[in-house]
């Protein structure tokens, strides 16, 4: 079991590697469910703020799909704007949010 | 007092009557009276009687009785006796003219003598206090005698003679000091009211607190939901303890409980990154969407438009490019289209290269993630073939170089093969080319066919973990049977490179050789061959049924040639020169007339026999450097997209212009036996 552990979180660390060294990739990061980062490649205060912000439209927006279909579940969440594209996975415990350049 | 005027002549108890001189007479006083009487005339009232002198001087009798005037004279009562009014004898001739009720008791009532009784117990109290002071004893005592005289006397109504007083004071003189003061009796006239207040004491407040309870707020909405987890979370609880109930062994229970801390240890202990994976993996293919955006938008809505003016031609518009670092040096020897998930492919790494022989890989590509492999298993040997399950998509075939056969399990993507063969279950002794799986026996285990270039054609069975070979054919070369020493008889053997099962025959099959024979065999017949075909001058790399014609199959060799028979013929229909060693064919799922064959010189052939017969409509080189050979091609069943593998370890995918998916037109006539629906009219054989 132990070493199962320890085989999944060598996967997602080289799999956040991975995602890191994309092209245009500028920024991963992991948020709790309260909204807590965890783990970020971004300095701490900007962290912060984006973990706050990120948080309330996450809940919003899986609040919203849920409302309408209890047996429905947010699976992806992706916000493009001019300068970037923000990309969320929500999961059981944390959120997964990848910033990205989206221009092509 | 002064003489009175001539007599009244009223009675006098007769209050009544006018006023009269008698009063003005009354009045006379002293020396002034006669005067006053001389010079007053007599003044007569209007209605006095006049009566004579001698009437005035008659003397009349008066008697002064004790006869109440106001009483009456007769009483009449009734008698109930008699039923008569009767005359009462006597009657009450009593006046009362005051009466006072007054506030005397007499002595010998009860209340006097209480009242005398306490009056004594004053007075020898006064005593006792003075009994000290002598002399003020013997005033006390005169004191006392004069107050109890003056209390007797008015204290009662009869004289008390005076040596009852003095037995009185030796009484009280012999009480007790116990006394009561003097209380005064209050009455409206003898009372007075008396109030003093007393010291009102400072009030102080006491007070206790404790500290509050601490407090939160709480909040919460009432969702959709919510209240459809909260049903959910009942529902478990409830199968949960019905669970429990069934399973009711107190070992297993023990174990449970032992399972569950460590459960919960373990989940504790183990580091967060990992609950992300998920999220992950999702991430990541979003990232190679955005990054491959173009590419994906090619896939699914770019045709070539320049195809309507192409009339028999058709191109290859290169989409992705799988690759791995750890297969870089390792050439693609097998793909294969995942049969459930039409995204999901397989790739096999290994070596064609007799002399440089490493290790071998299994890679499991997703279209939606073109950047890594989903999946990725490494073996010793390099692995020469795949195959995976139709109805266990899950469950790959592997055959390495070494001989030996695996099945990986993709539901455990960490674990080594579920099932592995070894010397002892009867590995082959060289390369094994193709393995192909079957379907389950009657037994409900999963099987499958290898063929390798040891010449032995062999069934494996999975029986209950563990890998059963049966030998269905040994392949011998034709011709070659030589007498050896002592007459026995030594079969060289054939060597197997490819081998196709009918789509509908199950137990018919086609074997390729190195020799460039093609074998019809059949699984029920080990030593006969059904048929022989000469097909080609080198080995057969590859041997392929038509998805649609059941007579028909197709293969190709390193002799620069793709044949295309008809198995019934022991000529081929179709003969191609393709200029260089053909190294995979496939037929197109979609069409029966279309198939793609790839070349050592990197070149992509796609051929529609319905529009060109002779010549390929589409021959594309597809691999940047030169020296890269094409290894194996596959169509996928779904979308208009063939995957083609190298040599360098790179499979790029290439989706197919309009022109190669022209699909068969509807039949207009029913369709003779033996044909498929959806292909097209039989065509003609060529001329050779």
């Amino acid at each position: 079991m132990e070493l199962l552990d320890r085989l999944e979180m060598a996967e997602v660390e080289e799999t956040l590697k991975r995602l890191q060294s994309q092209k245009r990739v500028q920024v991963i990061m992991v948020v709790n469910t309260e909204g807590i980062p965890i783990k970020s490649t971004m300095d701490n205060p900007t962290t912060t703020q984006y973990a706050n912000l990120m948080h309330n439209f996450i809940l919003k927006a899986w609040s919203t799909v849920r409302e309408i279909d209890p047996q429905n579940d947010l699976t992806f969440l992706q916000i493009r704007s001019k300068k970037n594209e923000i990309m969320i996975a929500p999961d059981k415990n944390y959120f997964l949010i990848v910033i990205q350049d989206p221009t092509e | 007092m002064p003489q009175k005027q001539p007599p009244r002549r009223q009675s006098i108890s007769v209050g009544r009557g006018t006023r009269k001189r008698d009063e003005d007479s009354g009045t006379e006083v002293g020396e002034g009276t006669d005067e006053w009487a001389q010079s007053k005339a007599t003044v007569r009232p209007p209605d006095q009687l006049e009566l004579t002198d001698a009437e005035l001087k008659e003397e009349f009798t008066r008697i002064l009785t004790a006869n109440n005037p106001h009483a009456p004279q007769n009483i009449v009562r009734y008698s109930f006796k008699e039923g008569t009014y009767k005359l009462i004898g006597v009657v009450n001739q009593l006046a009362v003219h005051f009466s006072q009720v007054g506030n005397l008791i007499p002595k010998d009532s009860d209340e006097g003598r209480r009242q005398h009784y306490r009056d004594e117990l004053a007075a020898s109290s006064q005593e006792s206090t003075k009994v000290v002071i002598s002399e003020t004893e013997i005033l006390e005592e005169e004191e006392e005698l004069k107050e109890t005289e003056a209390e007797t006397e008015a204290g009662s109504q009869t004289d008390m003679p005076v040596a009852e007083v003095a037995e009185k004071v030796t009484e009280e003189e012999l009480m007790t000091p116990k006394q009561p003061k003097e209380r005064k009796l209050t009455n409206k006239f003898n009372f007075s009211e008396r109030a003093s207040q007393t010291l009102n004491n400072p009030l102080r407040d006491r007070e206790c607190q404790m500290e509050p309870p601490p407090r939160t707020n709480f909040s919460a909405t009432a969702n959709q939901w919510e209240i459809y987890d909260a049903y959910v979370e009942e529902l478990e609880k409830q199968e949960k303890t019905k669970e429990k109930e069934k399973a009711k062994t107190p070992v297993a229970k023990k174990m449970g409980k032992m399972a569950m801390r460590k459960m919960t240890s373990m989940e504790s202990q183990s580091d967060d990154i990992t609950k992300v994976t998920q999220a992950a993996k999702i991430v990541e293919r979003m990232v190679n969407q955005n990054t491959y955006d173009d590419v994906a938008q090619d896939f699914k809505y770019y045709e070539d438009a320049a195809d309507e003016y192409r009339d028999q031609e058709g191109t290859l518009l290169p989409l992705w490019k799988f690759q791995n670092d750890k297969a870089k040096r390792l050439a693609v020897t097998a793909l294969c289209w995942n049969p459930k998930y039409n995204d999901l492919f397989a790739v096999g790494h290994g070596s064609y290269d007799f002399m440089k022989q490493s290790q071998g890989m299994l890679l499991l590509y997703s279209m939606k993630n073109p950047s890594f492999p989903e999946y990725i298993f490494s073996s010793e040997s390099g692995i020469m073939c795949l195959d995976m399950h139709v109805d266990h998509p899950y469950l790959v075939v592997v055959g390495h170089y070494d001989g030996n056969v695996a099945i990986y399990n993709l539901k455990k993507p960490h674990s080594q093969p579920s099932f592995r063969s070894s010397a002892k279950s009867g590995k082959h002794t060289d390369p094994v080319w193709q393995v192909r799986w079957q379907k389950d026996d009657m037994d409900n285990n999963l099987n499958f066919f290898s063929v390798s270039s040891d010449g032995r054609i062999v069934s494996w069975t999975l029986l209950k973990s563990e890998l059963v070979h049966t030998d269905v054919i040994k392949l011998k070369a034709e011709g070659s049977t030589t007498d050896g020493l002592d007459g026995l008889q030594l079969h060289t053997m054939g060597c197997g490179t490819a081998f196709d099962f009918h789509k509908e025959i199950d137990y018919m099959f086609l074997v390729g050789t190195e020799e460039g024979k093609i074998y019809k065999c059949s699984k029920s017949y080990s030593s006969k061959f059904l048929d022989t075909y000469d097909a080609h001058n080198m080995a057969v790399d590859a041997v392929s049924w038509s998805p649609y014609h059941t007579k028909v199959f197709m293969s190709c060799s390193s002799d620069w040639t793709v044949k295309i028979w008809d198995h019934t013929i022991k000529t081929p229909m179709f003969i191609y020169d393709l200029n260089s060693a053909v190294g995979d064919v496939a037929w197109a799922p979609y069409s029966s007339t279309v198939f793609a064959a790839v070349t050592t010189n990197g070149k992509t052939h796609v051929f529609d026999l319905s529009i060109n017969k002779y010549e390929a409509i589409c021959s594309q080189p597809v691999v940047t450097k030169k020296k890269n050979k094409i290894t194996h091609v596959q169509f996928n069943p779904i979308h208009p997209i063939i995957i083609v593998g190298d040599d360098r370890g790179h499979v790029i995918c290439l989706k197919l212009s309009p022109n190669l998916r022209k699909m068969p037109k509807a039949q207009s006539r029913p369709s003779p036996p033996g044909v498929r629906a959806g292909q097209r009219e039989e065509v003609q054989l060529p001329e050779e």
